[in-house]
């Protein structure tokens, strides 16, 4: 027996077996009774005890196995004894859940009999007799008709119009009225139509337009924002297969969205021929000369080639290099005619401008060692190390924070000359036009000491700065006025030597500026950055660049002038040197003329670094370049 | 320098735009009945040029209306009406509170409503006006009409965009204006002139809707409300253009012959007779009968450019004039009848399927038999059965195109888009210059055997030739030059310049890419096929 049917059993056999002990609790739940003894009371208000009940799992299921009338034993909650249906009581649980009437004789098909029908029978079917007010006419109603018939008459009440179901159209434009063209109309901004249907939204478009594999995966992946197409182009065989599209309702309420919600505005498209917004520059061949090709490769380094220097005669070339060595060659055989070692990784090398003065210095670690290469005209060098021996020790001992040394021993042997030992790192040094100054670069966030000025024919060592403002990145002479420029990572910084002040700063726009130089004439500055730009200074311009040059694909590591023709270059990480024609004009009217005209490739990059320096040769139009492959290259 | 300081925000742009939600407070409407009034009298934002000065220095994304639009909004006589439909609403459900039944019909009997003609008028004071901006309402008007009785909106809506569509299409096969269809995937495209307007619409495939859950069928409902009153007075005017009876009644002689089919089968008396209208089988009445000669010539002489066109839009009109069609019953049978008949063609089909059919399938006149399925038993042999793309590339080809391509079982040539205009560097696919070729009045030439002889000896003749010094060759040198001295001088490009330059070449290079990559898979398509069929001839 189902549990559904367990309720209406309990009350099947409460009422059977009520003669014997009946439970007078009444209709409750009997589970109030479940932490007692007893289950009720009985007629005399004696309780009724539960049956005493210990069969555990094992006998419930022996029993169930066992006892062949398992089945129609049923608990009486009343009482809690066990009771077993008779025959007919099973049958009536059957009847009931088949839905039938209890009552196996009651007959539901009985044919009914209408009492109340149509059909005026001689007896009444109640014996009640009528009201009285079925007999008179009910005065209210009378006057409330009454009322209404005199509203009808008088046409104060009117029937209900039929209503307009469908709307009625005419011609709403049949006279137009110029005057209702209002100020509105003018200024509407027409939404634009829907975009037409391509090939590809064809049912059966060419088979080309049909996505492949990949590029259906990667239309999935897309945001449905940033889709090209808003579907999936299919084929189909037949017309009959073309399904119903999903997303048809979606589009239309978009429309309608695009319609009432997007911001409209006139926008005036401009059409642009691309060609006319590359500017006219003058032809490059027209331009000439200036370094067309590589011609010579000075090999012999092992290792960066961090500086390089060409003599005044232009006969002689010197580079520095990580490896510790600085190699002299002769710049038009590449024959290397002298190494000289020296104890750190060079990091600037210079030649002194002076022609009658055969020296170059050459920093490294916090050394500056001047250097007396031997090369060229004897009595150049002989007279050049006579200038040094002839010195004097001064009667009073100035107090110098460089020590100048003269070299001895081997060291002399090699050619060195003077040695100055920096409290700091020299990063670069760099001769005044005359060849008896020389500055260096010792670069040092907030110290005092970052620019030091020698004088190499008094041995004197000055410090022109009580204070220095920020990171001095490098420093040149004026060639002809006595101003000195310092660049620190942003500006540039221009001091009159003379009268000790500062008279420009120069804003480069730039976040580290990484070279600089000067033009012959000395009106213009380049500056090189690491951050690919290159700025040119007009002095008398403006404190801000004249023209900013994005040409190098990366950070900038050195740029120069030529000394007589219309040249500068640079030199990047992008392993090239971009030469341009930069023409100053001697009327201050005319700003000067920047045309790149050559692109000059060559040097392999290694560790993501290119070209480390260039500069020219001082009478041709030649460009030496030294690169972080170790070479040294000659462009002609 | 004297006079008070100038405020900021006090005048200029600041003051032309209000934003949204101030709209909304001065109009002192809801939420849903100002968008609802927007949709009606046509105002949308707008995008102010200085964002920044008009948001009155704050750069916060917000929709900007412009004043004027909102003062113009206050006067509407529509917003009392929705006024009063909320007041309407709150006593409906008083008296639904208060079960007073009677109260309730009494009020149901007086909803408050609102006719939107004014509005139509002065949105779109000359007919051209309203005529533009009907592609909307077409599209929207046959969504809405293939919806489905019940749920996301009125019935009386559903019927009355049926009706305005067949109107529609029944004024279009009368003008013989349909210019362009397009089969996509999402419905069918039709394109038609009507006074000179370039009309497109889309109608999608008859099925059942799958009703989206985020779509807002409120907005819908009322772009409908707008679209049907629209339409239905456009209907009107363009019906009396052509003096044809409005409401569309079917002429003696179509009647007529529509009285004899058993229509009760189809439909009740009182839609039978809209049923036989969208049918599109029969020709409609005239205020003035027609007279059956030709229309007079107009007296002037036009210029020779557009006579030429007249004169190939007239041949157009009678595309499928003199042939008789019959529609199989698994084809797009209103898509068909109306395209058939608007060029002019008659068209039939079985009684069973639909109200309206004229002649039966046995008829010995029939000339074309469109069936979609890939074979049929019961052939005659006096009419070509074929596929029913071959009266839509007809009509976008304006000429009968050969039907060989198009019989049962064979597969169709692809469909292209009539909307697409190729400019110089596009993609053209190569059915289309076949299909420009024929139009020109060349034979098809068996171009794909041809090439089969063709390219066989040629491929197999492959052989290494004793190479060459290579001249120092002088243009390409030049050429070179020449790039290098533009590479130069883009770099001498101002940022801005550069950045418009960039962008353009970035652009046509990416088109470039496209229409190669489209260029070299139809290649590859082409070689696949051709290797397929050659393998075919060798086994």
């Amino acid at each position: 027996v189902s549990d559904s049917n367990f309720s209406l059993l309990v009350f099947i056999t409460f009422s059977v077996r009520s003669q014997d002990i009946r439970n007078t609790v009444g209709n409750i739940p009997m589970e109030w009774y479940k932490d007692y003894p007893h289950i009720g009371y009985d007629l005399e208000g004696k309780k009724i005890f539960k049956p005493i009940r210990n069969k555990d799992e094992l006998d419930e299921f022996l029993d169930k196995m066992e006892n062949p009338d398992y089945w129609r034993t049923v608990q009486d909650k009343m009482t809690g004894a066990d009771i077993r249906l008779s025959d007919e009581q099973v049958d009536l649980v059957h009847r009931l859940q088949q839905g039938k009437f209890g009552d196996v004789n009651f007959n539901e098909y009985e044919p009914a009999i209408d009492f109340f029908s149509n059909e005026v029978m001689i007896h009444p079917v109640t014996n009640r007799p009528q009201d009285k007010r079925s007999f008179i006419p009910s005065l209210i109603e009378k006057e409330k008709v009454g009322k209404l018939v005199h509203a009808i008459k008088m046409g104060w009440i009117k029937p209900r119009r039929p209503k307009e179901t469908t709307p009625q159209y005419y011609d709403l434009w049949a006279k137009e009225d110029p005057n209702s063209i209002l100020g509105r109309h003018k200024m509407h901004v027409p939404a634009p139509k829907m975009k037409l249907p391509g090939h590809e939204e064809s049912y059966n478009p060419p088979p080309e337009y049909l996505l492949s594999e990949e590029e259906r995966l990667a239309w999935e992946q897309q945001d449905p924002e940033y889709r090209k197409l808003s579907f999936l182009p299919q084929k189909f065989a037949c017309l009959r297969a073309v399904p119903a599209y999903s997303r048809f309702i979606h589009e239309r309420f978009e429309r309608c969205l695009d319609l009432y919600l997007c911001p409209r505005q006139r926008k005036m498209r401009v059409n642009v021929n691309p060609e006319d917004l590359i500017p006219k520059l003058p032809k490059p061949k027209d331009l000439q000369p200036f370094p067309t090709t590589q011609s010579l490769v000075y090999r012999g380094h092992s290792s960066l080639v961090r500086s390089i220097s060409v003599s005044p005669s232009g006969q002689w070339l010197v580079s520095g290099s990580d490896d510790c060595t600085v190699r002299f060659w002769e710049v038009s055989t590449a024959r290397c005619l002298k190494t000289v070692e020296v104890g750190g990784a060079v990091k600037g090398v210079a030649w002194n401008p002076n022609p009658s003065i055969c020296l170059v210095a050459v920093s490294y670690d916090d050394t500056v060692v001047l250097l007396n290469p031997g090369l060229g005209d004897r009595l150049v060098c002989t007279a050049t190390d006579q200038l040094i021996s002839s010195y004097e020790e001064p009667e009073e001992v100035m107090d110098q924070s460089v020590q100048w040394a003269v070299a001895e021993g081997e060291g002399h042997e090699q050619g060195h000359r003077l040695i100055l030992k920096h409290p700091k790192t020299v990063r670069q040094v760099t001769w005044h036009g005359k060849g008896d100054y020389l500055a260096c670069v010792m670069p040092d966030n907030g110290s005092s000491l970052q620019v030091v000025i020698h004088q190499v024919s008094k041995r004197r060592t000055q410090n022109p700065f009580r204070k220095n403002k920020g990171l001095v990145q490098c420093v040149s002479f004026h060639p002809i006025r006595p101003y000195f420029f310092v660049a620190t990572q942003r500006y540039v910084r221009v001091y009159n030597l003379i009268k000790q002040e500062l008279t420009k700063k120069l804003m480069a726009n730039c976040k580290w500026i990484s070279s600089m130089a000067i033009h012959p004439g000395g009106d213009n500055v380049i500056c090189g950055s690491y951050d690919c730009r290159l700025a040119w200074f007009d002095l008398d311009l403006s404190t801000k660049p004249y023209k900013v040059l994005r040409h190098h694909k990366k950070a900038l590591r050195s740029v120069a002038y030529h000394r007589h023709y219309p040249l500068f270059a640079s030199g990047s990480d992008d392993g090239s040197v971009i030469v341009c024609h930069g023409m100053v004009y001697n009327d201050l009217l005319q700003n000067p003329l920047i045309v790149p005209v050559k692109v000059l490739k060559g040097h392999t990059i290694t560790h993501d670094l290119g070209v480390l320096d260039v500069t020219f040769h001082p009478t041709q139009p030649w460009v030496f370049s030294s690169g972080a492959d170790g070479t040294v290259r000659l462009f002609t | 320098m004297g006079g008070l300081q100038k405020k900021k925000y006090e005048s200029g742009s600041a003051t032309n735009y209000v934003s949204r939600n101030k709209a909304r407070k001065k109009l002192s409407l809801s939420l849903a009945d100002f968008r609802r009034l927007c949709i009606l009298k046509g105002i949308y934002p707008h995008e102010p040029k200085h964002k920044k000065k008009v948001n009155k220095g704050s750069t916060a994304p917000r929709t900007f209306y412009l004043l004027k639009d909102i003062r113009f909004l206050l006067h509407e006589p529509v917003v009392g009406k929705f006024r009063e439909y909320k007041i309407f609403v709150r006593k409906l459900r008083k008296a639904y509170g208060k079960a007073e039944w009677s109260g309730v019909k009494r009020m149901k009997e007086n909803k408050p409503v609102y006719k939107l003609d004014h509005i139509i008028k002065e949105r779109y004071p000359t007919f051209i006006d309203a005529l533009r901006d009907v592609d909307d309402a077409l599209s929207m008007c046959f969504l809405f009409s293939t919806f489905a009785r019940t749920g996301k909106c009125h019935v009386q809506t559903i019927q009355l965009c049926r009706r305005l569509g067949v109107e529609w299409m029944n004024y279009i096969i009368d003008l013989r204006s349909l210019r362009k269809v397009f089969l996509s995937i999402k419905g069918i495209y039709y394109q038609a002139e009507v006074l000179g307007q370039t009309i497109t619409w889309i109608v999608p495939y008859q099925f059942a809707h799958d009703h989206p859950t985020d779509v807002d069928y409120r907005v819908m409902a009322t772009f409908t409300e707008l679209y049907t009153t629209l339409l239905g007075f456009v209907n009107f005017r363009l019906y009396q253009t052509l003096n044809l009876v409005y409401p569309p009644k079917l002429d003696g002689q179509g009647e007529f012959n529509l009285k004899s089919t058993c229509e009760e089968d189809y439909a009740l008396e009182s839609e039978s007779y809209s049923e036989k209208l969208s049918a599109l089988s029969a020709s409609l009445a005239r205020t003035v009968p027609l007279v059956e000669d030709e229309e007079a010539e107009p007296d002037h002489f036009p210029a020779e450019g557009v006579s030429e066109r007249q004169k190939c839009q007239k041949t157009l009109k009678k595309l499928f004039e003199g042939l008789k069609f019959f529609l199989n019953r698994e084809v797009p049978r209103e898509s068909l009848a109306f395209l058939i008949r608007c060029f002019g063609g008659q068209v039939s089909w079985d009684k069973s399927l639909c109200i309206g059919s004229t002649y039966d399938e046995t008829d010995e006149m029939i000339t074309h038999h469109i069936v979609d399925r890939p074979t049929i038993n019961k052939q005659y042999i006096n009419r070509y059965y074929i596929q029913p793309q071959w009266v839509y590339d007809c009509v976008n080809a304006k000429i009968l195109l050969p039907v060989e391509e198009y019989f049962l079982g064979v597969t169709l040539p692809p469909h292209l888009s009539p909307f697409v205009e190729e400019s110089e560097g596009d993609y053209v696919p190569p059915e289309k210059l076949k299909l420009l070729a024929l139009q020109r009045g060349e034979k098809p030439r068996e171009e794909e055997d041809d090439q089969i002889q063709f390219c066989l000896p040629q491929r197999l003749s492959v052989k290494v030739t004793p190479g060459k010094v290579k001249q120092e060759n002088r243009m390409r040198t030049e050429q070179e030059e020449k790039a290098e001295e533009k590479r130069l001088a883009i770099m001498m490009m101002k940022k801005k310049e550069k950045y418009l330059y960039d962008k353009i070449m970035f652009g046509k290079k990416r088109n470039v890419r496209e229409v190669s990559l489209l260029r070299n898979r139809c290649h590859f398509t082409i070689v696949c096929a051709f290797f397929c069929k050659f393998k075919n001839t060798i086994e």
